[in-house]
C-alpha cells in the first residue's frame, strides 16, 4: 500500500518509494541515505505534534509535516 | 590570462554538455549507488548481535519531548541555568572589583610618583582602566559559568530536542527551530547568539534570527535588570517575599522578551522579510557522555575568551569618553551635566530621565557600565563609581526622583532598545549588508521608544 510519509503511526515502518521534492531538501534528504527502498520509521511527534521524528539506517531526523507529506512510502 | 580563461570556459561547457548526457537525476543515481555499495560493505563486515534490551535514548526522548512534560522541562532548566548563573558570579564578580579597585590605587599612585600630571592619570587610570576593569568584573564571571553549562546541553545533546519541542512556534512566525539555540546562546551574549545563527540554513531564516537576537537579555543586562527588581519592585512587597517577587521580576522580563522575539520574527517574515517557511530539517544526535576538555575548550576558548576580548576593545574607548564628559568642565558645568539637562525633556517623555539616557547612550559600547555611569552623574563624581549597600542605592535613586515607572520604564529600555558595539560590528560582519546592520539598531529602538512612551503616558493617566 502506498502512504504519504506524514501518514505514518509512531512505531510503524515503512519503505521509500519516492521523493516528491526537490532542491535543497531533496538533496539532503538523499544525502541522508532516503533512496528508494530504504525503511524508515516513525519514532515520535514533537509536544504540539509537529515536527515529527523518524528513524532512518540507525539516524533520527525532524521533519516537518508539509515536508514529510512529499516522500512516498510503501508499506 | 587570455589561455587560462579560455581553458576555464571550454572546461565549463564540457561539464555542461555532460550533465545533459548524464541527465538530471544524477545526484539520485550517485546517493543510490553509494549506499548499494556501502550496505554490501557493511553486510559482509559488521555483524549486529541483537539490539539493547533498553533503548535508553529512547526512553529519554520519550520524556524530553513529552507532550507533558517537554515544555516544563526546558523552562525548567532554564530557570535553572540562569539562576545558576547570577548566584554563581556574585562573588567572583566581588573578589574581581575587589582586586582591580585595589590595583588602581596603586596605579594611582605609580604614575603620580612617576610625575604624571592629574589629568592623563585620571584619563588613564580612572577612565580607561577603570572602564576595563569594570566590564571584566561584571562580565567574566557570569560568562565562565553560563556558557559551560549551555556548551555542556549541547555536548550532551539535549539542544536539538529543544529546537525539536519548539519548531511548530518558530514555524507560526515564518522562522526556524534552530532559532530557539541562537536565542539561549543570546542570554550569554548577544555578539555569541548573533554568530551561532549560521547554524540556519536559510538565509531569510538566519536574517530572522540575527535581527532578533537583541531581545534575548544578555549578562551585561542581567545585573541591571536584578538591581531593580530587587531595589524597587521587590522592596514595595513584604520582605519575607521579596526574594520571590524579585526572581518573578526577572523571569517576567525574560519571557516579555521571548515574547517580543516571536512578535517581530512574525513582523519581520510577513513584511520586509516575506517568503515561504523553509523546509526545517534537524538531527537527533543520539545522546553521548560529555567530554570536559571538549566542553572546557569551547565554552571557555572559543566563547568566553573571545566575547571579553571583544568586549574590552569597545569598553576601553567608553571608559575614557565617561571620565572626559566627568572632567571637561565648560563654564561652571562639567559636560555631563549640560548633556543630562539636555537630554532630560526626552527621557522624561519615555518615563526615564537624563541621566538614564546618557548613561544607555555612552554605555553603547557595552551594558556593563549603565550602573555606574548614573551612579556617578547622580553623585556629580568625577568617576564611574558602585555603592555596595542596595539601600544607600535606592535613596539616591529615590532623591532624584525615581518613582516605579522610572523603574519599569528602564528595565523595559534595557531589554528593548539596541544591540550593544560588539553586537552591532558581529551583525554587520555576519550578514556583510549595512542596511540590515542599521535596521537591527533602528528597529528595537523604535520599539523601546514606543513601549515606554506608551507606559509612561499610561502611569501619568492612571496618576
Amino acid at each position: 500500500m502506498t502512504l504519504r510519509l506524514s501518514e505514518l503511526h509512531p512505531g510503524q515502518t515503512g519503505h521509500v518509494l519516492r521523493l516528491d521534492t526537490e532542491g535543497s531538501l531533496r538533496q539532503r534528504l538523499l544525502d541522508l541515505g532516503l533512496v528508494p527502498g530504504t525503511a524508515i520509521e516513525q519514532i515520535m511527534h514533537s509536544p504540539i505534534g509537529d515536527p515529527i521524528c523518524y528513524r532512518v539506517r540507525g539516524a533520527m531526523i525532524a521533519l516537518r509535516q508539509q515536508d514529510a507529506r512529499n516522500i512516498q512510502i510503501t508499506i | 590570462m587570455n589561455e587560462s580563461s579560455n581553458v576555464a570556459d571550454k572546461l565549463l561547457n564540457d561539464v555542461r554538455l555532460l550533465r545533459q548526457k548524464l541527465g538530471s537525476d544524477l545526484h539520485d543515481r550517485l546517493a543510490g549507488a553509494l549506499y548499494h555499495r556501502a550496505a554490501q560493505v557493511s553486510a559482509v563486515g559488521v555483524h549486529v548481535t541483537g539490539r539493547p534490551a533498553v533503548d535508553w535514548d529512547l526512553g529519554a526522548d520519550k520524556i524530553l519531548t513529552s507532550r507533558w512534560l517537554g515544555f516544563p522541562i526546558m523552562i525548567f532548566a532554564l530557570m535553572a541555568i540562569l539562576w545558576l548563573t547570577i548566584q554563581g558570579a556574585n562573588v567572583p564578580s566581588g573578589l574581581l572589583a575587589d582586586f582591580f579597585f585595589w590595583l588602581e590605587g596603586h596605579l594611582e599612585t605609580g604614575m603620580k610618583a612617576i610625575g604624571s600630571p592629574w589629568w592623563l592619570t585620571g584619563f588613564l587610570v580612572n577612565g580607561v582602566y577603570r572602564g576595563l576593569a569594570w566590564v571584566i568584573s561584571v562580565m567574566l564571571p557570569p560568562m565562565a559559568i553560563f556558557f559551560p553549562i549551555f556548551t555542556f546541553l549541547e555536548d550532551i545533546g539535549y539542544l536539538p530536542r529543544v529546537s525539536f519541542n519548539l519548531d511548530r512556534l518558530f514555524r507560526w512566525c515564518g522562522a526556524n527551530g534552530k532559532q530557539s539555540l541562537t536565542m539561549g546562546m543570546g542570554f550569554g551574549c548577544n555578539a555569541a547568539g548573533v554568530t551561532s545563527c549560521r547554524i540556519i540554513d536559510s538565509p531569510r531564516e538566519r536574517l530572522i534570527a540575527i535581527l532578533t537576537n537583541n531581545f534575548m537579555l544578555c549578562n551585561g543586562r542581567w545585573p541591571t535588570i536584578i538591581l531593580l527588581a530587587t531595589v524597587f519592585v521587590a522592596a514595595s512587597f513584604n520582605p519575607a517575599w521579596s526574594g520571590i517577587v524579585a526572581t518573578a521580576t526577572v523571569v517576567a522580563v525574560t519571557l516579555i522578551g521571548v515574547a517580543v522575539t516571536f512578535a517581530m520574527s512574525k513582523f519581520l517574515s510577513s513584511t520586509v522579510l516575506k517568503g515561504e517557511p523553509s523546509h526545517f530539517f534537524l538531527e537527533l544526535p543520539p545522546y553521548r557522555k560529555p567530554n570536559l576538555l571538549r566542553i572546557f575548550h569551547r565554552s571557555l576558548i572559543d566563547r568566553t575568551i573571545y566575547v571579553l576580548g571583544r568586549a574590552c576593545v569597545t569598553a576601553a574607548p567608553a571608559g575614557a569618553v565617561i571620565w572626559l564628559l566627568g572632567n571637561i568642565n565648560a563654564g561652571d558645568q562639567s559636560l555631563m551635566a549640560y548633556a543630562i539637562s539636555w537630554l532630560n525633556p526626552i527621557g522624561q517623555f519615555l518615563g526615564m530621565d537624563g541621566v538614564i539616557l546618557l548613561a544607555y547612550i555612552v554605555a553603547i559600547p557595552a551594558n556593563e557600565i549603565i550602573v555606574p555611569t548614573m551612579i556617578m552623574a547622580y553623585m556629580a563624581g568625577t568617576r564611574m563609581t558602585e555603592l555596595d549597600d542596595m539601600g544607600e542605592l535606592a535613596t539616591l535613586f529615590h532623591n532624584n526622583g525615581w518613582t516605579f515607572t522610572t523603574a519599569i520604564c528602564m528595565m523595559l529600555f534595557s531589554l528593548l532598545h539596541y544591540p550593544c558595539a560588539t553586537t552591532t560590528w558581529t551583525i554587520y560582519r555576519e550578514t556583510g549588508s549595512v542596511k540590515w546592520t542599521i535596521w537591527s539598531n533602528l528597529m528595537p529602538l523604535i520599539l523601546a521608544v514606543v513601549v515606554c512612551a506608551s507606559v509612561a503616558q499610561l502611569s501619568r493617566w492612571l496618576n
